[in-house]
Formats: structure tokens, C-alpha cells, sequence
């Protein structure tokens, strides 16, 4: 008796409480509607267009304000009805233990994925056969592997050192301008540059380190951006030497052991006794940045064991407490710079030797911010989550030109790539209510006594420069 | 008070100002080798200031700071070193430093000084084996080639780093927390928590390690056992202590000579009964009647 009442009671209250959280969804959602109306009246409402006698006339998109609103409002009804109250579910429910799923994904996860990427252009042949093949090892295989690389770089500083770095593009110029006037100037070779491209613009990731060592959080990130921006201005005025806006045209492209990439008589092909084809020089070149990749990977989580490694996670954490314990700062802080650095000098001469050409478009602030937030997404510190990061960012945006079906559905006027920094946006907000501290929120301890346990993100600090 | 043949570390004439304020007003105090000094006072007496001071946080706005390893003979150089210049010199027969030239990590790193902090200052996303390495970083950094030979591998890092592990897991066990070893320091209770930054701080091998209030937030039993700990440390380690600490119980149990401050100017320096007993330090801490204020005030120079 006494338990059907209780049962009861608990079921009126259940019913009561999905109640309250209706009206309040409703009242969230007509608030949301108003602030987004408000908001998007001047911005899709109207429209000014300049007609046939070249004066501007006002018109109206009604239809297209209404969708945006509903849309909205929609959206958040559902998050407010469904999303929020299972979130706070999940939060309340205590930690179960890993399923052993989870524990066998992880243990084999890293050697299959090297293996993937490795097989990947064979792959890639295989499905779509050697003339399609072009487009998925170029614009995507290579593509990604730039941006994974340039993330493992920026981790560094950021992941690892706690450095905020907004004008990490600036290296990546740094390398491909010096191989790209080296090259083309001088005649040096590839293999020769690399390396030279790699020291070069680690000496600028010194120098930019000096000058921003006694600044912290947010006027560190500014003074990078800055940093950012005045390289690029170089490099648009100084036309002497960079061509300005021109760019460089004509930059030599890596060899195979001396053997050029062409249809000539002395070219791969040829001297293979192979048919000739652009595919050859493609996968060479897939094949260089996976090695470069790799070896950024390799040397990071090697980095990470040594002392320096620790050094940056332990200024990350606390820089005081690293000056009480013998640590030079002003040295490691330059250190992490001139590492991180040095592999966006390394990606730099790479895309500057694939693309053959290369302009300041190439370097604007926009990419330091795809670069940065494939280092946020991933979880920063985490190789694993950067790389993941990096297919999902800069995979996905490949992806939207794919998309060419969608011309059928919304005109052929549609083009889905003009979405990108939408959908950019709506991954990042997503990714940050589901994941704050990124999509691996644990941090791997570099040495262990016993067990190698997995650290919650919840107690590493961010850092503050 | 009696003048130590050879003190470890030597506080002379130190004033800190900031701007108008004088934090601490012409100190000057020694440490015993191999004692347990205590640096005590009302709050806002100067003490962390002091501690700042010497390991190089702050720079002194007058004074010197001498702090000696070695043989005794050594201290006579003094005056030429001061002279000179120069930061600090090591002899084969020991070595002189003048804390008030030296930047904070070379505070630590050449002189030895450790230290500990008032609010705990420890890497909290670490592990508690990770932050014993970090504090002997400067030795692994010098095996590890500055990073190269470590890089590509090479066996002389990998004994450096087995022997910084044996280091950290001797330190683990003295302080009771090999069981917590790879848990992250962040999730440690705070007893253990201050535990183990006086480890990190011991893996650096100090010559004189000073402790920011040890016994802060401590329960009477975590604070005795702490009273144990410093001691055994002190007489197995030839390390000298100096601490700042409000817990009465560990500072007249352990410390061998007690400086007291107060508004920045020293008013007793002694043994802990003699300190116990001193008129002012007690008028300091617990005020005086009515009727005697004009008399301590005349007594202490006020």
C-alpha cells in the first residue's frame, strides 16, 4: 500500500517534472526565436541589390528569415527538452569500468591507423583506379597530412607548453619562402632545404619567443598574432624579394633521387620503363609528408619523455614552482617556440615544393586558426585526438566539394564549400558542450612506477603563457 | 646571539621596499649548518618576503644573502666576492654564493636552495613520480645532452633517468607515497599533497631547504608526523632547514633557533625557550594589558 502511494508520488513527480521542463524548453526556445529575429532582421532580412540602372534597392527575404528562426528555435526546443536534461543524466551517473572493447581498440588503434595511411594510396588506386586517383591522394591524403602536421607542431607550444600561439602560420611562411628563394635562387636541393627551411624558421620561432617571454595569456596570444600578421606584411611589401602579391612562380619541385617527375626522356617514368603519369609525383610527395609527419609524431611523444618535455608540462601547470626547482623558463619557453617552429618550417617547404607556387594568400591568419583549433578539437596535448582533429577539419572540408549531388537538390548555383566556416562553427560548439578540453580529455603520463593510469583533463591546467 | 662558526646561510642588513612600504627593515639572521631555523611572526610580518628574498623571487632592495657549502675557510673570501661582483664562486673545497645577485631558477639550481610554497605549488596534472622528475630536471637535461642524445636514444640518458627514478622512489617511500606514485598529484588529499612537495623540493638535493608553513591545514597527528620527517631529513641529509610555520607545536618541538619578525624588524632571535619567554615576541602575539602599553612601547623602542 504504503509502496504503490510512494510509487505513485515519485510517478506524479516524474510527470510533473517533465512539465516544468516543457514550459521552461518553451520559454527558452521563444526567447531564443526573439534574440535570433532581433538579431538576423538586418542581416537576412534585408537585402540591398544594385539593379539594372546601377542604384541600390532595398528587397525583402521573408521566406529565408522565417527558415533561419525556426530553425533556431527548433534546434534549441530539442537541446533544451532532450539534449540538456541528458547530459545532466550523464553527468549524475557514476564512472563504469572500461569495457574491454575499448581497452582492444585502444591497444591496436595506433598500429592499424599507421598502417592505413601507409596503405592508403594503394588503396585509393585500387577503388577508384588510377585516373580518379589523383584527386583523393592529393587533395585529400596530402592535404590532411599538412594539417596534421602543422597540429602536432603547434601542440607543442600549445598543447604541451601551454603557450597560446595565434600567428603559428608565420613559421609555416618562414619555410616556405626560404625553400621556395633558396630553391629557385640558388639551386639547392629538396633534401638540402629541408632541414635549412626547419632551422630557419626555428631561429624565428627564437626570435619571436625573446621579445613575448615576459608576456602572459591573453597578451601573449596577441602579440603572436601580431607576430603573424607582420611577417606576412613583410612579405607582401617586400617586393624585391618576394614578389609581393605576385608570389613566387616556378619553385622546383623535389626530385626522385635526382630523377625529375616529367614526360621527358630522363624523367621517373621513363627511366622505369613506366607509362607516364602525374600520379607518380603525387604519391612521392604523399609519401614525404607522411614521413615528415610521422617523424613530427615520433619526436614529439619522444620529446614528452625527456626531460624538456616535462619541463613544458610542468610550465604549463606552474611556472613558479618550475623557477623553485632549478628551471631556466625563459630557456624552455624558447625551446618549445623554436621546436614548434621548426615543423612548421619543415610542412612550410613541403607545401611550397608541392605546389610550385606560393603567395601571401597562402599564410593569412585564417590558417593559423584552422591549425589552432584542429590543436583545441583534438584535445590539446593529445597526438591521437590532433590527428582525428585534423581527417574530421580539413577531411570534412574536402568532403563539401565532393558534394556535387547537392547542385541537383538546391540549384546549380549551390556550392557546398561556401559552408565550410558555417559548419566549422557549428563542430566547434558542438564539440565544446559535448567535449570541453577536446575529443582525448586525457592526459598519458610520461613515466610510471606501477600502472600507467589515465589522467582526467578535469586537473591539467590549460596554462597561461 | 651566538655567532655560528660556520652558518649555511648568512642574512645581512636585508630591506625590502615596495614602493612606500618596507616589508622587512634591516634583517640579519643566520642559519646553522645542519639546523632547523624557524622564521616566525604575526601575519604580514615580512616572513614570506624574507623567503622570497633569498630564493631569488624577489631582489633585495639592500642587503646580502651568503649562503656557504664546503669547508668553513671558504667563508673568509667573502668580502673579495662581494667586491668582485660576481654571483657566487665554487672552490674544490666549497663553494660561495650571494642569493641577492642570483635570478630564482639559479637560485635553486647552483646554490641549492629549495623551497616550498604557502599555497601548495604542485603540477597538479602530473603525476606525483612525474613531478619528482621534473624536480631534477637540470641533472637529466645535462645526461640527455640537452635533449639531443636523449632524442636519438643514447644509453647514458636512459642510466641518468634510472637513477632518477631510484632518487624519486627513495624520496616516495621516506614520505609515504610510493602507493599514490602515478596517481596525479591534483587528486592527492592535502596532507599528501604537502608531503610530497617537500619530496619534490628534497629531489633537487638542496643544501637548505625552506619550507613555506609545512604544517598548514595539517591535523595534529599529520603535523607530528611532519615534525619527524624534517628531523630524520635534517640529520640523514646534512640538510639545513629554515621554516616559516604559525603551528606552534612543530616549531618549539623542532626548531633549534627562532627568528621572530614583526612589521618587518627582527625582535628576538634565539633559542625556542629563550624566544618563548621574550617580553616583546609575547606583546607581539598576544597584545599587552592596558596599564603596561607605554612601558612596551618604551621597551621596544617605540
Amino acid at each position: 500500500m504504503q509502496a504503490g502511494a510512494q510509487a505513485g508520488r515519485v510517478q506524479g513527480s516524474r510527470v510533473q517534472d517533465s512539465r516544468v521542463n516543457l514550459v521552461r524548453a518553451l520559454r527558452d526556445a521563444a526567447f531564443t526565436g526573439l534574440v535570433t529575429f532581433g538579431l538576423l532582421l538586418p542581416l537576412i532580412g534585408f537585402e540591398t541589390v544594385t539593379n539594372i540602372r546601377d542604384e541600390l534597392t532595398l528587397t525583402t527575404r521573408w521566406p529565408l528569415l522565417a527558415a533561419a528562426v525556426v530553425i533556431t528555435v527548433a534546434g534549441r526546443f530539442l537541446y533544451a527538452i532532450a539534449v540538456d536534461p541528458w547530459l545532466a543524466r550523464r553527468r549524475e551517473r557514476p564512472a563504469q569500468p572500461i569495457p574491454a572493447w575499448r581497452y582492444y581498440f585502444k591497444k591496436w588503434f595506433v598500429p592499424f591507423a599507421i598502417g592505413f595511411v601507409i596503405a592508403y594510396p594503394v588503396l585509393v588506386i585500387l577503388i577508384v583506379g588510377w585516373g580518379g586517383g589523383l584527386k583523393w591522394i592529393d587533395n585529400f591524403g596530402i592535404q590532411i597530412l599538412i594539417y596534421m602536421m602543422l597540429g602536432w607542431g603547434l601542440n607543442i607550444v600549445v598543447g604541451l607548453a601551454g603557450l597560446l600561439d595565434l600567428g603559428y602560420v608565420a613559421f609555416y611562411a618562414v619555410g616556405a619562402y626560404s625553400y621556395a628563394l633558396l630553391a629557385k635562387n640558388f639551386g639547392l636541393s629538396f633534401w638540402l632545404l629541408l632541414p635549412l627551411a626547419g632551422i630557419l624558421s626555428s631561429f624565428w620561432g627564437v626570435l619571436l619567443g625573446f621579445p613575448v617571454l615576459r608576456l602572459r595569456g591573453d597578451y601573449l596570444a596577441i602579440v603572436t598574432l601580431a607576430f603573424g600578421e607582420i611577417i606576412r606584411m613583410v612579405i607582401i611589401n617586400w617586393t624585391a624579394l618576394t614578389n609581393g602579391y605576385a608570389g613566387i612562380t616556378g619553385i622546383p619541385r623535389p626530385s626522385f633521387f635526382g630523377i625529375p617527375f616529367n614526360a621527358d626522356d630522363n624523367g621517373f617514368a621513363a627511366v622505369f620503363g613506366l607509362e607516364f603519369s602525374p600520379l607518380y609525383r603525387v604519391l612521392f610527395l604523399y609519401y614525404i609528408i607522411l614521413a615528415l609527419g610521422l617523424l613530427t609524431c615520433f619526436v614529439t611523444m619522444r620529446l614528452r619523455r625527456l626531460p624538456v618535455g616535462r619541463a613544458w608540462e610542468a610550465l604549463r601547470e606552474d611556472q613558479i614552482a618550475c623557477r623553485s626547482l632549478g628551471i631556466n623558463t625563459t630557456n624552455t619557453k624558447l625551446t618549445a617556440f623554436a621546436m614548434g617552429a621548426m615543423f612548421a618550417g619543415f610542412a612550410g617547404s613541403f607545401f611550397a615544393a608541392r605546389e610550385a607556387f606560393i603567395s601571401p594568400e597562402s599564410f593569412t591568419f585564417i590558417e593559423s586558426a584552422t591549425v589552432l583549433s584542429i590543436v583545441v578539437l583534438g584535445g590539446m596535448g593529445s597526438q591521437i585526438g590532433v590527428a582525428i582533429a585534423a581527417i574530421v577539419m580539413i577531411g570534412g572540408t574536402e568532403i563539401l566539394r565532393q558534394l556535387t549531388f547537392l547542385k541537383q537538390i538546391f540549384g546549380p548555383t549551390f556550392d557546398p564549400t561556401q559552408y565550410r566556416m558555417l559548419l566549422f562553427g557549428l563542430a566547434m560548439v558542438l564539440i565544446m558542450i559535448w567535449r570541453p578540453r577536446g575529443l582525448i580529455a586525457t592526459r598519458e603520463p610520461s613515466v610510471f612506477l606501477k600502472e600507467r593510469k589515465q589522467i582526467s583533463v578535469d586537473l591539467v591546467k590549460e596554462g597561461h603563457g | 646571539m651566538a655567532q655560528d662558526a660556520s652558518p649555511v646561510l648568512r642574512v645581512e642588513h636585508l630591506t625590502m621596499r615596495f614602493g612606500g612600504l618596507v616589508a622587512v627593515d634591516n634583517l640579519s639572521f643566520e642559519v646553522g649548518r645542519g639546523a632547523i631555523a624557524a622564521l616566525i611572526g604575526p601575519n604580514g610580518a615580512g616572513k614570506t618576503t624574507v623567503f622570497n628574498c633569498i630564493t631569488g623571487f624577489y631582489r633585495p632592495t639592500e642587503g646580502r644573502l651568503a649562503l656557504h657549502r664546503g669547508d668553513p675557510a671558504v667563508w673568509s673570501v667573502l668580502d673579495d666576492l662581494t667586491a668582485s661582483g660576481k654571483r657566487g664562486m665554487v672552490r674544490s673545497d666549497g663553494a660561495l654564493f650571494l642569493l641577492e645577485r642570483m635570478p630564482d631558477y639559479q637560485v635553486a639550481q647552483r646554490a641549492r636552495v629549495a623551497r616550498t610554497f604557502q599555497n601548495i605549488r604542485l603540477f597538479a596534472g602530473m603525476t606525483v613520480l612525474e613531478n619528482l622528475l621534473v624536480a631534477q630536471h637540470n641533472r637529466l637535461m645535462l645526461a640527455s645532452g640537452y635533449t639531443l642524445l636523449g632524442v636519438l636514444g643514447f644509453p647514458s640518458y636512459a642510466a641518468a633517468e634510472r637513477a632518477a627514478l631510484d632518487k624519486a622512489r627513495f624520496w616516495l617511500d621516506r614520505f609515504a607515497l610510493t602507493e599514490r606514485a602515478d596517481d596525479p598529484a591534483g587528486e592527492l588529499p592535502y596532507g599528501a599533497q604537502r608531503r610530497l612537495e617537500v619530496a619534490r623540493a628534497m629531489c633537487t638535493d638542496p643544501v637548505l631547504l625552506c619550507l613555506d608553513e609545512p604544517a598548514a591545514g595539517l591535523n595534529p597527528r599529520e603535523s607530528a608526523e611532519l615534525n619527524e620527517l624534517l628531523l630524520r631529513i635534517r640529520d640523514d641529509h646534512a640538510v639545513s632547514i629554515l621554516l616559516i610555520e604559525h603551528d606552534m607545536s612543530v616549531v618549539m618541538n623542532i626548531s633549534d633557533h627562532i627568528v621572530v619578525l614583526d612589521y618587518g624588524v627582527k625582535i628576538a632571535d634565539g633559542a625556542p625557550e629563550a624566544v618563548r619567554n621574550d617580553a616583546k615576541v609575547i606583546a607581539a602575539y598576544l597584545g599587552v594589558p592596558d596599564e603596561d602599553v607605554a612601558k612596551v612601547e618604551e621597551s621596544v623602542g617605540l
